[in-house]
């Protein structure tokens, strides 16, 4: 089942709970008390989040059909989940050669320098179902939808 | 062989090369074709590995069995009959017969994915070298490379050639502790990519680092002595002594299997938009292939991702589909010494004067950003130090966006989608099919 993130700016208020909630969602605990305030490492998130002037928006990876990032990887890091077709990364592959963050078109993948790794990258919650961050969007700025295109509510 | 295929009504490819565009050729024939017979000839003894990673490996961040970029579960679940140390001779057109050290074998399609091999320039007296003359393309150059070092507990090495791939076998070989001199015959290392100021970073880092970069020189001449290369003579008469020269000056197509027929090349292999050679069954991709690329000039532009899209474009039209490849610009991302670089297209222009430089400097922090426009589009750019949103770039030029409304804004803290013009943003975040 190919499930996709829209974006709808224009209903954005610059909350930035999705980033909250996708940093939540990917730490260890779950416990957004624990994440923020606990002793590990605070996951990055998946959403890089934007605002200039009034206007605002999250973006995650498009999971694009033609992605540029697979065809870069030179670890075969990047790939395709054959089921959701999301594209996910491997971080035990992952070298930190950058070719995935110099071909993707929307600048998406965060990077951690320290170690030479990609840090984040959305995988649209794929083992929990459905994704954090459209689960606590309260204006549905983004939103789930189908292939068809059909929204998904959890 | 060939009736029995024909009465099953089954096709055979064979694929010439097992690297980027090769592999990638095989999941593009799977798209449309899940019956037909792949055969993937490759004359190395691995059943894949990813050839830009032999400098990690030879700096031991990756070891042997971490190379591979496909598991060996891709060829068993693609059905895939791989030949490892097995040559290709020759490719008969007229009774659609390869020749191999291995036999030979009747096919349908061809694709060839021979990649580059090394340049080896007439420098006098090389021909006698038996002991410590190295290039560094492959996994076996990089174990013979590692194993001499070890045996003759080598100190010192002379590397010709400061681009990509002198500069990459210079980092493994710092970080084993060996004493490293780069001989580059232009006045700056990586000069193909970077300009003035990013190579002039990059090549202080290198110093820094135990490493002496000899420019606007090359090497005439070797002496050698039994066979074990003794020191190597520059242009200028300068003496190093040396026991271990790798050449590192650029590759060429490896175009060995077509010699002596009826296929066409200029540099590497020609082939059109479908990446169909002259002859309708042959295909050919990657770093052999001469495609009309983004600039709408013909060349051969050796990276990576090229490859792996050519490879694929061939196996979905070879296998009966019917799709266009579009062209790439050179890009690079490369990181030399925790400084993340990444260029694309035209980083130095010829004629200044036409274009408009975008740059941002901070020799601190070791950031750079350059970006060069002309008629308001953006036609290269370097990232250098701070690379993280550089893809954006990328798409700007291979959109043909034209950026005077926001160009302000390009080296600026805001640089992020939100600069850019509605309507492309929303085209690149809405995904294909996908309305917002």
């Amino acid at each position: 089942m190919v499930k996709r993130i829209i974006i709808r700016e224009e209903y954005c208020i610059g909350c930035r709970l999705c980033e909250v909630h996708c940093i939540t969602k990917h730490s260890k605990t779950k416990d957004i008390i624990k994440t923020y305030k606990g002793h590990e490492p605070k996951p990055v998130s998946g959403i890089y989040f934007e605002e200039l002037g009034h206007i605002s928006f999250a973006i995650q990876c498009r999971h694009c059909e033609d992605a540029q990032c697979i065809e870069a990887c030179l670890t075969g890091a990047m790939y395709r989940n054959e089921n959701t077709k999301a594209v996910l990364h491997n971080k035990e592959k992952c070298i930190g050669c950058w070719m995935c963050v110099m071909v993707c078109p929307l600048g998406v993948i965060k990077i951690d320098k320290e170690n030479k790794k990609v840090a984040s990258k959305c995988d649209l919650c794929i083992e929990e179902g459905f994704p954090a961050c459209v689960e606590n969007c309260p204006n549905e700025a983004i939103i789930l939808v189908n292939e068809k295109g059909e929204r998904i509510e959890k | 062989m060939k009736k029995e295929n024909e009465l099953r009504n089954k096709k055979r490819y064979i694929i010439i090369g097992n690297s980027a565009s090769g592999v990638s050729c095989i999941e593009g024939i799977r798209e449309n074709d899940k019956e037909g017979e792949i055969l993937v000839f490759s004359d190395e003894d691995y059943f894949n590995y990813s050839r830009p990673l032999i400098s990690y490996y030879l700096a031991g961040k990756l070891k042997e069995d971490q190379l591979n970029f496909k598991d060996e579960k891709f060829y068993e679940k693609n059905n895939v009959k791989l030949f490892l140390k097995t040559r290709c001779e020759k490719i008969d057109l007229k009774d659609k017969i390869l020749f191999t050290t291995y036999g030979k074998f009747n096919f349908d399609y061809i694709f060839i994915g021979t990649g580059g091999k090394p340049i080896i320039p007439d420098i006098k007296g090389i021909e006698k070298i038996k002991n410590g003359l190295f290039t560094f393309t492959k996994l076996n150059d990089a174990k013979k490379l590692e194993r001499y070092i070890e045996d003759k507990k080598v100190k010192e090495v002379v590397i010709l050639g400061g681009g990509l791939i002198g500069l990459k076998c210079a980092e493994g070989l710092i970080s084993k502790n060996i004493f490293v001199k780069i001989v580059e015959l232009s006045d700056r290392i990586f000069a193909n990519t970077f300009d003035n100021i990013a190579s002039e970073i990059v090549e202080n880092k290198l110093k820094e680092n135990n490493c002496e970069i000899i420019k606007g020189n090359t090497i005439e001449k070797v002496n050698t002595k039994d066979g074990d290369l003794k020191e190597v003579i520059l242009k200028d008469g300068k003496k190093i002594k040396a026991n271990v020269l790798v050449i590192a000056i650029g590759v060429v197509p490896n175009t060995e299997i077509i010699e002596g027929i009826n296929i066409k090349k200029n540099k590497g292999i020609i082939v059109d938009e479908y990446m169909k050679t002259n002859i309708p069954f042959i295909y050919a991709g990657g770093d052999v292939a001469e495609s009309i690329e983004f600039d709408g000039n013909i060349s051969v532009i050796a990276i990576w991702p090229r490859a792996t899209k050519q490879g694929k474009i061939a196996g979905i039209n070879m296998s009966g589909g019917s799709k266009k490849y579009e062209g790439i610009f050179i890009m690079n991302s490369i990181e030399f010494f925790g400084i993340p670089t990444i260029s694309f297209g035209i980083t130095n222009p010829k004629d200044e004067k036409r274009c408009e430089i975008l740059k941002k400097i901070d020799y601190e922090k070791k950031i750079y950003k350059k970006i060069v426009i002309n008629e308001n589009k953006i036609v290269g750019g370097i990232f250098l130090g701070d690379i993280e949103r550089a893809g954006i770039l990328n798409g700007l030029i291979k959109n043909r966006i034209d950026v005077s409304s926001f160009k302000n804004l390009l080296l600026d803290e805001k640089f992020g989608l939100l600069i850019l013009p509605e309507t492309y943003r929303k085209h690149i975040v809405k995904g294909e099919g996908i309305e917002v």
